[in-house]
C-alpha cells in the first residue's frame, strides 16, 4: 500500500487543507499511487525519456518592439491595487 | 426545423443562395437555448444582445460557442473554477483571433470540469452539464459543455481542448464529431494551461465537413506560441470525398476486450467491417504498452498541472482570500478557490516532482511515454490510421463516479495514449445503445495526418448517417 504525507505535499503547493479533505485524499491519493506503481512492471533503464513530443527548439523572432498590455490592463483584474502596483498582504 | 439545427456547411450554403443571414440563426440558436438551457447547463456566460449585434454585422459568420479554458478579451473566462470568478482576460486567445479573421459569431462560453480536470463535466463551479440525450447522464468532459450545446443545437459549432481526451470522449457520449489535431497544429495562446505537453485545441461538431470548416479556421502557425508548428494548412474540406480504397487501417488488440462495453466493442465491430466493405484494408496490429497510458499520463499531467496552477495565488487575478499574512492569503485562496479535484491533482502532481519520488515517478512516467510514443511509430511506419472506441462505455450516470476517482480516470483510458503521442484523433458516432445512448468511433493517425482521418471519418459517416440522428430532448 503507498502511503503519501499529505501534510508535507498540500504545504509544498501551498494548499491549505480542511482535515476531512486530509484523510479522504491519503485514502485516494494511495489507491492512484498504487495503481500507478504498475509502471515498476518496466525496465526503463536504456529508454530515454520524452518531455514534449514535437522537437523543442529555439524560436527567434526579428528584433523587433511589439505592444504589450498596459499597466493598467495587467490591473485590471487585480483584487487589490495601489496606483500602478499589485497591493498584497504583509510578508512577516 | 429551425435554422439552430443546420450543419455549417447547410448554413454558408443558404447563406451564398441569399436565403437567410446569420443573424436569423444566432435568434434560433437563443430561442432553443431558452427552452433547454436549465436542463442542460452547457453554457456559462452568454450575452444574447452581443452575439445578435455581431451576427447584424456579420450576415454570412458562423455561430460558434467556446470552452470556457480559452481566453476572451473582456468576456468572463473562468475554466469552471471560483479561483478565476471575475476573470475578464485583456487579450484574446490566437483561436479566438482567427475565429474573428473568419468573421465568426461568437455565442458564449461553455461549462467544462474546472481547469479541465475530469471526464465528466461534474467538477464545473457551475454545477454539472447535463447529456441532451439523457438528462441523467454526464455529457463528457472535459469539454462536455461545448458537446452538449452542439448536439442540443444551442450552437452551430463549438471549439473546446483536449489534454487526455477531453474533446473526444464528450463528443463520442454526445453523438457529435470531436476532433484533435496534432500536437503544435493549433495554437494555444491563450488556451489557460492544465498539461502544456499535452493539452491541444480542437473543435466539435454535427458532422465531419463542419470539423474540416471549423479546423481550416483555426489550425496554422502563431508566433505567440512557441510550440505552434510553422507547417502549410492544407485544406481540409478538399479531401473529404477522396474514399477510404486502399487506407491501410490498424486495429490493435489492446483496445478491446476487458472493460469495453460489449454494446459499445459491437458498434465499432460493425464499424470496421463497414470501412472493410468501403475498400480499407483492416488488419488487428499491437500496442503493447497501452496498459500502462493512465499511469504515464496520471503523474505528467497532475505534475505540469501543479506547476501551471500555481499562478492562482490571490495576487494578479480572480480570487482572493481575506488574510492577514502573505502565506496565509496563498494557503486560503486556494483552500477556498479551487475545487476537490482540482486540490487532489495539484498534491498528487506536486508530490510526483517533490525531492525523493522525481526519479521514481516523473521520470520514470517520461520514459513510459517514450515506449507508448515508438509503439505507434512501429504500427504507422505501415498503417495509415488506427481504429479503436473512444469510450470504454457509454454515457454513465451523474455522479455514479464522482467519489471514485481512479474509477473516473479509467474513462480516458482509450484516448489518453493519443495525447501522449501528440497525434491527431477524432470520434464520430457510430451507434447507440438499446437505452438510445451514443457510442462512438476513434480513428487515430499520424502526426499531421488530419487528411487520413477526415478521409475515413466523411466515408463513414456518409455511408452510415448516425450523425443525423437528434436528442429528443426533454425537459427534467
Amino acid at each position: 500500500m503507498s502511503t503519501i504525507d499529505i501534510n508535507y505535499a498540500a504545504k509544498l503547493a501551498r494548499i491549505g487543507l480542511t482535515d476531512s479533505e486530509k484523510g479522504r485524499f491519503a485514502k485516494d491519493l494511495s489507491t492512484i499511487l498504487d495503481y500507478i506503481n504498475k509502471l515498476n512492471q518496466l525496465d526503463t533503464g536504456q529508454v530515454p525519456s520524452t518531455s514534449h513530443v514535437i522537437k523543442l527548439q529555439n524560436v527567434f523572432r526579428e528584433d523587433k518592439v511589439l505592444d504589450s498590455l498596459t499597466t493598467d490592463q495587467a490591473l485590471d483584474n487585480a483584487p487589490m491595487k495601489d496606483g500602478t502596483s499589485f497591493k498584497v498582504p504583509r510578508v512577516l | 426545423m429551425g435554422l439552430n439545427e443546420l450543419t455549417a456547411h447547410e448554413m454558408l450554403a443558404k447563406i451564398k443562395k441569399k436565403e437567410i443571414c446569420s443573424h436569423e440563426v444566432v435568434k434560433d440558436i437563443f430561442k432553443q437555448i431558452e427552452c433547454f438551457e436549465k436542463d442542460i447547463n452547457a453554457y456559462v456566460f452568454l450575452d444574447k444582445q452581443a452575439s445578435l449585434n455581431q451576427a447584424k454585422a456579420r450576415p454570412a459568420g458562423i455561430p460558434v460557442a467556446v470552452k470556457d479554458n480559452i481566453c476572451t478579451k473582456g468576456k468572463p473566462t473562468t475554466c469552471g473554477s471560483k479561483i478565476l470568478s471575475g476573470f475578464r482576460p485583456p487579450y484574446n486567445a490566437g483561436v479566438i483571433q482567427k475565429l474573428e479573421a473568419s468573421k465568426a459569431v461568437f455565442i458564449g462560453k461553455t461549462n467544462m470540469d474546472e481547469f479541465a480536470f475530469g471526464s465528466s463535466t461534474e467538477t464545473s463551479c457551475f454545477g454539472p452539464t447535463r447529456n441532451p440525450w439523457n438528462l441523467k447522464t454526464i455529457p463528457g468532459g472535459s469539454s462536455g459543455g461545448s458537446a452538449a450545446a452542439v448536439s442540443a443545437d444551442q450552437a452551430i459549432l463549438a471549439i473546446g481542448s483536449d489534454t487526455g481526451g477531453s474533446i473526444r470522449q464528450p463528443a463520442a457520449m454526445c453523438g457529435v464529431v470531436g476532433l484533435k489535431p496534432t500536437y503544435g497544429r493549433v495554437s494555444r495562446f491563450g488556451l489557460i494551461a492544465f498539461a502544456s505537453s499535452l493539452d491541444q485545441i480542437g473543435v466539435i461538431t454535427k458532422d465531419v465537413e463542419d470539423a474540416a470548416l471549423l479546423l481550416n479556421m483555426i489550425a496554422g502557425h502563431d508566433p505567440c506560441d512557441s510550440t505552434s508548428v510553422d507547417l502549410a494548412v492544407p485544406d481540409y474540406t478538399q479531401v473529404l470525398r477522396a474514399g477510404v480504397k486502399g487506407l491501410k487501417i490498424g486495429i490493435p488488440k489492446e483496445y478491446f476486450g476487458r472493460g469495453i462495453d460489449r454494446e459499445v466493442e459491437d458498434s465499432v465491430r460493425n464499424a470496421i467491417k463497414k470501412l472493410s466493405d468501403l475498400g480499407a484494408e483492416c488488419r488487428e496490429v499491437s500496442l503493447p504498452h497501452t496498459e500502462f497510458a493512465v499511469s504515464v499520463y496520471y503523474i505528467l499531467a497532475p505534475a505540469e498541472a501543479s506547476s501551471n496552477l500555481a499562478r492562482y495565488d490571490g495576487i494578479q487575478y480572480g480570487y482572493r482570500a481575506k488574510e492577514e499574512n502573505l502565506l496565509d492569503t496563498y494557503f486560503d485562496t486556494r483552500k477556498q478557490g479551487f475545487g476537490r479535484e482540482v486540490k487532489r491533482r495539484v498534491i498528487l502532481g506536486t508530490y510526483a516532482l517533490s525531492s525523493g519520488y522525481y526519479e521514481a515517478y516523473y521520470i520514470k512516467a517520461q520514459k513510459v511515454r517514450t515506449l507508448l510514443k515508438k509503439d505507434f511509430d512501429k504500427v504507422f511506419s505501415r498503417y495509415d490510421l488506427i481504429l479503436t472506441p473512444t469510450s470504454p462505455t457509454p454515457a454513465f450516470n451523474i455522479g455514479e463516479k464522482i467519489n471514485d476517482p481512479l474509477k473516473m480516470y479509467l474513462s480516458d483510458i482509450l484516448t489518453i495514449p493519443v495525447n501522449l503521442a501528440g497525434l491527431p484523433a477524432v470520434s464520430i458516432p457510430c451507434g447507440f445503445t438499446a437505452s438510445g445512448l451514443p457510442i462512438g468511433l476513434q480513428i487515430i493517425a499520424k502526426p499531421f495526418n488530419e487528411e487520413a482521418i477526415f478521409k475515413c471519418a466523411y466515408a463513414f459517416e456518409q455511408n452510415t448517417g448516425y450523425h443525423l440522428k437528434k436528442p429528443e430532448i426533454e425537459h427534467k
